[in-house]
């Protein structure tokens, strides 16, 4: 096993991982940043940044493609699409082992594991992904011309989506598991109006189904325990973001009853020489801005702390 | 000032994804490029959210997978109906459509975006690790 060593590693590379990268890049702190998947994190998933400070209008991509260049010059190692195979955060000297072949020490870590969007998890999702059902409504709205969609979810994300897919399908309906919505009201007021959106309240869908492609959904009304079957053409699953914890749920990292990990303002975990950043902690907000934010916390006050030690 | 007006012939146009992948251009290249390697992946797709971690991917496995040609192709391409019109791609419905060619037949074909342990499961599978 090849051991590389670093004064600080910072697991995820999204924009909270990049902005602790170019901080500590800049004050020459040797840090490696690793991912699991692709630089950028959720910021790459996103088409189209408008409220970025600074930055009239750009895409996920181009943001965190300047971020991880910005990070890169100011001698930060990235390390893409690596598989974290063993984690121990205990102790002075901390460790990441990536595959089997080599493990990175470093005295300070920052987790910025970032968050994903939620599955709903029933049978039949794995298997039509692509194939009908759908996370992103900019990339894949354009197969439904003239087709009929459901949009699963009362946020914000969904109503808008919906909204944004009336230009494709012939009808939007808008499946959500409470009785009101979380979205802003003038979101709700706007998807209200259209003529193409009508709503299924209370329910939650139970199978998807079809052949080479999705055909059918079983729903249950969660107040009565009724089941129906609606003939669909596709699904738009937008029902909120879960925290990417799960290597960490026996490492001795406090996380709370969602699985985020629990930071003081300093972005201090309950493990000294951890350190958190962006949505993979528990907070009110998650957009780039506090990712950047908290990346930039994690980073000053893991320097503090090797500086320290 | 006299301003000329432009005249484009789009068939002389090269429409490429701006990745740092190696392109699929036209359709003549794509036969050019099935005919010449034995283990091909193309991921056919856009600048989207859904694409382009498949194309970070691809460019990451392409040092480990060096038996494998690695390309990407402009969904919106009038020469991706080579890819577009695949009856294994029949029913697809999210981007990117990624195909894999083995001595120029399509050995597997997935939509939409894929994990790396995905991607690598496929090219083990079909090309050997």
């Amino acid at each position: 096993m090849e051991e590389k060593n670093y004064d600080v590693v910072v697991l995820g590379g999204g924009a909270a991982g990049m902005t602790a990268g170019i901080y500590l890049g800049r004050s020459k702190v040797r840090t490696v940043v690793l991912d699991t998947a692709t630089i950028g994190g959720q910021m790459v998933l996103t088409y189209e940044i408008a409220n970025y400070p600074g930055v009239a209008l750009t895409t996920g991509y181009q943001l965190s493609s300047i971020m991880k260049k910005q990070a890169k010059s100011f001698g930060c190692d990235i390390k893409a699409n690596v598989k974290v195979t063993a984690l121990d955060l205990e102790g002075e000297e901390k460790s990441i082992t990536i595959g089997d072949k080599v493990v990175y020490k470093a005295p300070a870590i920052i987790l910025a594991t970032g968050g994903r969007s939620r599955m709903l998890n029933v049978p039949g999702e794995k298997e039509f992904k692509g194939r009908g059902i759908s996370y992103c409504a900019t990339c894949d709205g354009d197969f439904f011309q003239d087709k009929e969609i459901i949009v699963v979810g009362g946020g914000n994300s969904a109503l808008e989506e919906a909204v944004a897919l009336t230009k494709y399908a012939s009808k939007v309906t808008i499946l959500h598991e409470f009785d009101h919505f979380q979205a802003f009201e003038h979101a709700v007021e706007e998807a209200k109006a259209n003529p193409k959106i009508d709503f299924i309240m209370s329910s939650h869908i139970i199978e998807f189904s079809g052949d080479e492609s999705l055909r059918k959904v079983r729903y249950k009304n969660l107040e009565t325990g009724d089941q129906f079957e609606k003939a669909i053409d596709g699904v738009f699953i937008f029902i909120g973001y879960e925290a990417n914890t799960e290597a960490l749920r026996n490492s001795g990292i406090e996380l709370n009853e969602w699985n985020e990990i629990v930071a003081s303002e300093k972005m201090e975990t309950n493990i000294s020489g951890v350190f958190t950043a962006g949505d993979c902690r528990a907070k009110q907000y998650r957009q780039i801005t506090t990712a950047v934010s908290d990346g930039t916390i994690a980073a000053l006050n893991a320097i503090a702390y090797i500086n320290g030690k | 000032m006299i301003y000329l007006p432009l005249i484009f012939n789009l068939k002389n146009i090269d429409m490429v994804l701006p990745t740092n992948l190696k392109h699929v251009a036209t359709e003549d290249e794509y036969n050019e490029i099935l005919k010449n390697h034995e283990n091909v992946m193309i991921c056919c797709g856009r600048m989207g959210p859904m694409c382009v971690p498949v194309y970070d991917i691809m460019e990451e496995l392409q040092e480990e997978y060096k038996h494998v040609e690695f390309r990407d192709m402009l969904f919106d391409s009038p020469h991706a109906h080579v890819i577009r019109n695949l009856p294994q791609c029949r029913g697809f419905m999210g981007l990117p459509f990624n195909v894999y060619y083995k001595n120029g037949q399509v050995v597997a074909a997935t939509s939409s975006i894929q994990s790396q342990e995905q991607i690598t499961d496929i090219l083990d599978r079909e090309f050997g690790a």
